[in-house]
């Protein structure tokens, strides 16, 4: 009886908006996902607020490159002025609750009241999943998987150590933000270190067998990188049970590998926002319905981006952007009693082996069985037998990709 | 209700056919990779299909093509040229 009156205030609170004029729509997030929301939600007419804590976004994708010492940290630096511009409102403040049957956001220093409300908190690394790997110890073995100070302290960590050092890599299993982003890592640090400390060796540890683009960066390691980046799989004993920040070690089943630098990319989750708004499950991420992205969980909300469970989408800024724009127009129909036109979306991302040396994988995806599932014969990665000219060509296409991007979303 | 036809308007201008708006990934000013708005469709159509055949050759578009029919990609081509 009690669950009738709340989904009867639910659903009369669209209404109550529309007689207003506009409904309101909450954004929580402002990366790739959420800023591209809240532009095309208020492009669409409705009455936006933005809800960020940061002061600027600092980019993930070509961070690889910042850590590899060939690009600046201030190509990855974005602001929301352009967004605000766009009719957006900006609340600078963390998000800490919803209260669901209320409609309402609250953060810290005020509250909300949303029509519908869009999550994207990106993804929150874990401190509790791997034995050592505590928030202090991550200050001397940086993640660097979430973009700003921690990508500076693994570059400068890089930029100190002696030639003939030992860079150590902890990669997690599936899922998590950027599949293929630890091997494009891999292959740039393999690269700095070839460059400028050639008796230095790096060794990746990685909780999985198999790896996206592995044919592709494996092949490019084998010519570029030969005797100086060493892969170790999850059969191999590749899998990193417990760390020790002081004493450098990371711990497998059968060794203890001492390293002069060390780079441990933590397992994750969705943002803290997620688990407090109920649309997190036991995984730690967001299951949503593939053709409006509404939370399978908690209605009313709906979650893009790197915290969702996007099916066979991987977690990356194209996919993001991507999927905001289908939540806006799926938010809108939705707001005026129409139901959200079946979706489909496309994934495509780049990686860098070397400066010059671009690979990509790309997919097309569609809902099936209440999943994303790929297109049948559409995607792929890059061919293995591809010319040089051809993969200089792909490295310009990321370049033009990460501009085009950028643009769009904050310029 | 009468308030919100202009942004329903708005809305019904900006969705396009399926997969537009993951075209719009690369495909918009500002990046240096083709602009697909305000171009002739079937220009669209002859350089999709070139790709899905391999009479053009392409780094990415032939493995993304592989993803519509090709009267989704009529669809879209028409889009584009509108808007």
């Amino acid at each position: 009886m009690r669950r009738r009156t709340v989904l009867g205030a639910m659903l009369a609170a669209p209404a109550i908006a529309r007689a207003q004029g506009a409904a309101r729509v909450v954004v929580v997030g402002g990366g790739f996902a959420g800023a591209t929301a809240a532009r095309a939600l208020a492009a669409a007419g409705h009455r936006v607020t933005l809800v960020e804590a940061a002061a600027e976004y600092v980019s993930c994708p070509f961070s690889n490159e910042v850590i590899a010492g060939f690009r600046g940290m201030d190509a990855q630096r974005f602001g929301w002025d352009t967004v605000a511009a766009s009719g957006v409102q900006l609340v600078r403040a963390s998000a800490t609750g919803v209260d669901p049957a209320a409609r309402r956001v609250s953060f810290d220093g005020g509250s909300l009241e949303y029509d519908r409300l869009v999550l994207a908190p990106g993804v929150e690394m874990r401190f509790d999943a791997l034995p050592g790997y505590t928030e202090a110890a991550a200050e001397r073995m940086p993640h660097a998987w979430k973009a700003g100070p921690q990508t500076l302290l693994l570059r400068d960590q890089l930029q100190a150590m002696p030639d003939g050092g030992r860079v150590v890599m902890a990669v997690p299993a599936n899922p998590y933000r950027c599949p293929p982003g630890p091997y494009e890592r891999a292959s740039l640090i393999a690269h700095y270190l070839k460059t400028h400390k050639p008796r230095s060796k790096l060794l990746v540890l990685d909780a999985k067998d198999q790896f996206s683009k592995q044919r592709l960066f494996q092949q490019g390691w084998a010519a570029l990188y030969p005797g100086i980046v060493e892969w170790v799989s999850l059969s191999d004993g590749g899998k990193v049970t417990a760390v020790d920040a002081q004493a450098m070690t990371l711990t497998t089943d059968f060794d203890t590998h001492k390293a002069d630098v060390a780079n441990v990319i933590t397992p994750q989750r969705a943002g803290r926002i997620a688990v407090a708004a109920g649309v997190a499950d036991r995984t730690g991420w967001c299951p949503i319905d593939p053709v409006s992205f509404e939370s399978r969980l908690v209605p009313g909300i709906h979650v893009i981006g790197d915290a969702a469970i996007m099916g066979a989408m991987p977690k990356s800024a194209f996919a993001a952007n991507a999927q905001a724009k289908i939540c806006a127009e799926a938010v809108t129909a939705m707001l005026s009693g129409q139901a959200p036109a079946e979706p489909r979306l496309i994934n495509t991302c780049y990686s860098l082996v070397a400066p010059e040396y671009g690979i990509s994988v790309a997919g097309v995806y569609r809902p099936v069985n209440g999943q994303l599932t790929e297109v049948e014969g559409s995607g792929g990665t890059s061919p293995l037998d591809a010319s040089p000219a051809v993969r200089a060509q792909e490295a310009v296409y990321a370049d033009a990709w990460y501009r085009t991007i950028t643009g769009a979303v904050f310029g | 209700m009468r308030l919100l036809l202009p942004a329903l308007i708005l809305v019904l201008a900006a969705a396009g056919p399926p997969g537009a708006a993951s075209c719009t990934g690369c495909h918009v000013a500002g990046g240096g990779i083709g602009v697909l708005q305000g171009r002739p469709a079937e220009d669209i159509v002859v350089q999709m299909e070139s790709f899905r055949s391999g009479a053009r050759p392409a780094t990415l578009m032939n493995r993304i093509v592989k993803g519509f029919t090709p009267d989704e990609v009529r669809a879209l081509a028409d889009w584009f040229a509108r808007s």
